[in-house]
């Protein structure tokens, strides 16, 4: 544990205040950037919006780490009280994986319906409940 | 912030000396902090967990939809009448917030001095940032629901996957002779207004010939935006109402008789602070992203 004086602590406070508003700042500006508002057509690059969307990420776990670490002292704790409180959300990670991946699938699946749903219907009303003699009429879901 | 060495501090050491044989009596807390302070944190654990579900769902389904609105058409007034400010209000907002998170670190620092009048004014400091953000959220979804019309399940919000133009002006009546006909591009956003309390849903020709009109836009927006920042604007008056119950405690003298270092102010404190950390992330996925 460092010890600072009253003195200090009182200017980290303020030092943090700033540095916090400067990278809201900045993180609305790069949000701007990435939607075409300060360079006109930037919007158009799929390059812009990755670069833009991992900046804003990175700086929004940054701006987290600070307030963790230092407006709710985490950094001035036992490290076992850190761990136990941080080390489980490492389990969002998966869960952000896993889900994402699923609503992709369930964007596929709508494509698929919708697709489906503009062909032409099979004339022959006895297909149903029948297998198809053709197996290539079959295509995979998804 | 680190300070010079607290009365809480002076206490655990003087605590540690004296309890070092009975530690079966349960008199010596884990991870040299209060039981009070451990269990606020793994409560915040939990919450984390909580937003951190809602969060993933709202990234779940935005990825299942094949558009979604833009966060900088959706979120672009502000009161007073102005219009095409984007993201501008909210920054105000998040801005607040983080002011009133700073405060509240001055707070505790002066309740590690033991000076009663220092907590008092940075504790109502405090409750007049949070208050000042939950009018803020008020006005917003006042506009939303009263002015622009989106409900829990009504997404009045849409954008555009193909180029093309308007063959209708805002009231739906057609374009007379001479007037320029609007146009709009792919990945543009637009809202559906009511008139006379029926919705206006402008028809228009695409680019590649076909005709169509605005379509609504996708339904988990509306559901998600009012249920997530709903749950954290929640958090927020919780967090007011339980600051302005500490501030009438530290009035009344009852930290004081503890003499623990204002520890109670240290622990709402903590809960003040993760309200501002969800703001962090909601603020990202919301607004920014």
């Amino acid at each position: 544990m460092e010890h600072l004086s009253y003195e200090e602590s009182k200017k980290k406070v303020f030092k943090g205040l700033y540095l916090l508003a400067a990278v809201t700042l900045v993180e609305v500006f790069l949000s701007l950037l990435g939607k075409g508002y300060v360079i006109p057509g930037a919007e158009k690059y799929a390059a812009v919006f990755f670069v833009v969307g991992i900046c804003l990420i990175g700086l929004s776990l940054y701006k987290a780490y600070f307030i963790v670490y230092e407006f709710m002292h985490m950094r001035y704790e036992v490290k076992g009280l850190a761990l136990s409180v941080l080390l489980p959300t490492v389990l969002l990670i998966w869960a952000i994986i896993a889900f994402f991946q699923e609503g992709n699938s369930w964007k596929k699946r709508r494509e698929l319906i919708e697709q489906k749903d503009a062909e032409p219907a099979v004339e022959d009303a006895d297909l149903q409940g029948r297998l198809l003699e053709d197996p290539t009429l079959y295509r995979p879901l998804g | 912030m680190a300070t010079t060495e607290s009365v809480i501090e002076q206490q655990q050491n003087e605590q540690a000396a004296s309890q070092n044989g009975d530690l079966w009596e349960g008199g010596k807390s884990p991870f040299r902090a209060s039981y009070g302070k451990i269990m606020m944190w793994y409560f915040l654990l939990s919450d984390a967990f909580t937003f951190a579900g809602f969060l993933i769902a709202y990234g779940a389904l935005r990825f299942s939809s094949p558009t979604w609105p833009v966060p900088d058409f959706v979120f672009s007034t502000a009161p007073f009448g102005i219009h095409h400010a984007p993201l501008i209000f909210v920054t105000i907002m998040s801005f607040l917030l983080i002011v009133s998170s700073v405060t509240m670190v001055r707070a505790v620092q002066e309740g590690h001095r033991e000076n009663k009048r220092g907590v008092m004014i940075w504790l109502f400091l405090t409750i007049l940032g949070g208050s000042g953000f939950l009018g803020c959220q008020a006005w917003e979804w006042n506009n939303l629901i009263g002015t622009e019309h989106m409900t829990v399940n009504t997404n009045p919000f849409g954008t555009w996957t193909q180029d093309g133009v308007y063959l209708e002006d805002e009231h739906g009546h057609a374009y007379e002779a001479g007037e320029e006909p609007e146009t709009f591009d792919a990945g543009e956003s637009y809202l559906i207004h009511k008139h006379e309390g029926d919705w206006v849903q402008r028809e228009v020709q695409f680019a590649d010939g076909s005709r169509g009109q605005q379509a609504f836009g996708p339904k988990a927006f509306g559901a998600l935006f009012f249920f997530i920042t709903g749950f954290h604007g929640f958090h927020v008056f919780t967090g007011v109402l339980i600051l302005t119950i500490i501030l009438v405690n530290v009035a009344s003298n009852i930290y004081v008789e503890r003499k623990n270092g204002y520890e109670m102010v240290e622990k709402v404190g903590l809960y003040w602070h993760f309200v501002d950390l969800v703001w962090v992330f909601v603020f990202l996925v919301f607004y920014l992203l």
